[in-house]
């Protein structure tokens, strides 16, 4: 992605197994002495600290470090892919990010002649060496805005010079990518006097997709839940947690508010027995179909032992969400086997709990209030 | 009074003549919100038909419709793709207040409108992802179902659609001033602290339920700002207390990213400022009805 907006990048290739690592580093290695760098592709920060990049001085080493990497648990993310980058004498270590700054609503560009630390750790000990620029989002980081940026973080007029067109087609990959966050670091001067971006970390925005179709190429299936992959696929906005308590509501606030609640009843009244198992909102409409996909991936978690599906008819009101769960059931058949709390409020809600109370389904129970039927759920969990 | 929408506001709906749109629209009109104009170039002179006797004519574009209505609120229904140049063609027509109701619009396309809207600086943003904001018994202007409850003394500020539908209807009986969904993307136009500080001026509002999530920092900073600002009593609740770090949970911006944006930290801040925060949405309506009783 650098390397398509024309950022400097060492040559570098990607290896999924030991042997594919030793030929890369054999080819890349080529230009640099033999060194390589083999680093960890894994989606989070903090790789250097959990031994996810090592240096190799030949192809065989690089094999070496690609077998101790590759299969490493790295922050709950194993590494399925290595990256095999060519070795370069660094002669100074920068930092540069761009980001969304959500507290000021607009962006903002970060640098620092101190890179290769953590950032966290640089903000808070030595917070006068982070140039922080706010970037607008219109205008970007033009030429002016990137020589603002090298002139706060103190770079001299040679090396900010040479770093200022980096950071303009840094900002080409914020804005063409749909980022969130651009970060390099370490950004690099290397001893032949050259601007290198050595590692770096790109978050996008999926709700850019519909214009970034490549950005599906990205995703790393082989490291997704399998449960988050099937909930995608029925384009469901579902998160696997670790209970047993699954859950199913409309409207993203309600449902992290029902995961908390369910919690709170866990710890009140089976001694944390019982906690959620899922995020799963279903959106307003609740329709017999939308609902029968999200019970059939929750029925797939082999922990879960109680459902609760809390549901505010709003917009869709109460007797046709009760209308969609019934009709939800007779889909799933023999397939639902697990006990399901149902809290129906709001609009028309008499009618709705009276076409569930109707249907009678064995497996069924309907609790007036969101406390009340979190805590029957987490009860029926830890038995 | 109430704040930003009140029974003198004059509707127009960008997207009208879609099926949300449409059907939204009806729910508006049914109401009593004052909708006086639909905006699609395509269709524009014509007139659409509504249950209930009302006729709304389309117009080819917001500053048309403004011209002609003297519409002074736009609800924005276009999809995800199309909503940055709606609301642009909107702040241009320096239409006073816009609720963007869309959801899923790429954060980058409402970085650019939001910094273009605070420029030109005539324009309120509400949203976007949000589900707009009622004025029970005055106007509507959004997705939030009128029925639920009634006229009152209550303020409300929400990120999430749902939590205020459910907070609403828990408090039913004692009735809402303005209850105001902010939306719960990363950039919205209207925060938590705009509609403290609204309902801290507004005279019909005696109390203030001011519900958040995890991710950023705005709870934080609105609490930052009751402690200073507001002296009417507030009630919090929180959501995301089980959320791992590093998800998206539904909301493009419920997020907890390292140790940043999470719930506890949110509660706490509220807590030191005095606001007493609900474990659960119950809790928290139990909290708002003995404060109002107290009031009494």
């Amino acid at each position: 992605m650098f390397e398509k907006h024309g950022v400097p990048v060492l040559a570098g290739a990607t290896a999924d197994t030991v042997e594919e690592a030793r030929a890369a580093a054999e080819r890349i290695g080529a230009g640099s002495g033999g060194v390589t760098v083999v680093k960890a592709q894994v989606k989070t920060g903090g790789r250097g600290k959990a031994g996810g990049v090592k240096v190799a001085k030949s192809a065989a080493e690089a094999a070496e470090a690609a077998e101790q990497i590759l299969g490493m648990d790295i922050k709950g993310h194993t590494v399925h892919r290595v990256m095999i980058a060519q070795g370069a004498r660094i002669a100074e270590e920068y930092y540069f990010s761009v980001l969304l700054d959500r507290t000021n609503r607009s962006l903002l560009a970060m640098c620092s002649k101190e890179g290769g630390m953590e950032i966290e750790q640089l903000a808070v000990e030595r917070p006068e060496a982070l140039a922080r620029v706010e970037v607008d989002a219109n205008s970007g980081i033009d030429e002016a805005k990137a020589r603002e940026i090298v002139e706060q973080a103190g770079f001299d007029a040679e090396t900010g010079e040479k770093i200022v067109p980096v950071l303009q087609k840094l900002w080409a990959v914020y804005r063409d990518e749909d980022a969130t966050l651009v970060e390099v670091n370490p950004l690099v001067k290397t001893e032949d006097g050259q601007i290198v971006a050595l590692d770096g970390k790109v978050t996008l925005d999926a709700n850019a997709d519909f214009r970034q179709p490549h950005h599906a190429e990205l995703e790393d299936k082989a490291s997704t839940d399998p449960l988050e992959a099937q909930a995608k696929e029925l384009d469901l906005n579902y998160v696997k947690l670790d209970g047993n308590v699954g859950i199913i509501g409309n409207g993203a606030g309600l449902v992290m508010s029902t995961l908390d609640v369910v919690a709170y009843a866990g710890e009140e009244y089976t001694g944390g027995k019982a906690r959620p198992a899922n995020f799963l909102d279903i959106g307003g409409g609740a329709s017999a179909e939308v609902m029968a996909n999200g019970l059939h991936v929750i029925l797939g978690d082999k922990q879960v032992k109680s459902v609760f599906v809390n549901v505010f008819g709003g917009i869709t009101a109460c007797d046709a969400v009760a209308n969609g769960i019934v009709k939800a059931l007779e889909i799933l058949g023999d397939e639902e086997t697990k006990p399901l709390v149902v809290r129906l409020d709001g609009n028309n809600v008499e009618e709705g709990r009276r076409i569930l109370a109707e249907a009678d389904h064995p497996l069924v129970s309907i609790e007036d209030t969101m406390d009340g039927a979190a805590r029957k759920a987490a009860e029926l969990a830890a038995k | 009074m109430a704040i930003f929408l009140d029974d003198s506001s004059k509707v127009i709906v960008q997207g009208m003549t879609g099926s949300e749109g449409m059907k939204h629209t009806q729910r508006m009109l049914s109401s009593g919100t004052q909708v006086v104009g639909g905006v699609n170039p395509r269709k524009a002179g014509t007139e659409v038909e509504f249950e209930g006797g009302a006729t709304v004519p389309v117009f080819g574009s917001v500053a048309e419709a403004m011209e002609a209505t003297g519409a002074d609120v736009s609800v924005v229904f276009v999809p995800p793709k199309f909503a940055k140049d709606a609301v642009i063609e909107a702040v241009d027509a320096t239409m006073p207040l816009l609720v963007v109701i869309t959801e899923g619009i790429a954060v980058r396309d409402t970085a650019e409108f939001y910094a273009y809207a605070r420029d030109k600086g005539t324009t309120r943003i509400i949203g976007p992802n949000c589900p707009g904001l009622i004025s029970p018994g005055k106007s509507n202007a959004g997705i939030i179902p009128a029925d639920i409850a009634g006229p009152g003394r209550i303020g409300l500020v929400s990120k999430s659609g749902t939590l205020t539908y459910q907070m609403m209807y828990e408090l039913r009986e004692i009735g809402f001033s303005t209850a105001v969904g902010i939306g719960g993307d990363p950039v919205i136009g209207t925060t938590h602290i705009d509609c403290l500080k609204a309902f801290q001026d507004d005279p019909e509002t005696d109390a203030i339920v001011m519900i958040g999530e995890i991710g950023g920092d705005a709870e934080e900073r609105a609490a930052a700002y009751i402690q200073e600002h507001v002296t009417k009593p507030v009630v919090g609740y929180v959501a995301g207390f089980t959320a791992p770090e590093g998800k998206t949970m539904g909301h493009a911006g419920a997020i907890v990213s390292g140790s940043s944006g999470t719930a506890q930290a949110k509660k706490e801040a509220l807590e030191a400022a005095g606001v007493k925060v609900g474990k659960t949405p119950s809790e928290t309506a139990e909290l708002m009805r003995s404060v109002i009783s107290s009031m009494r």
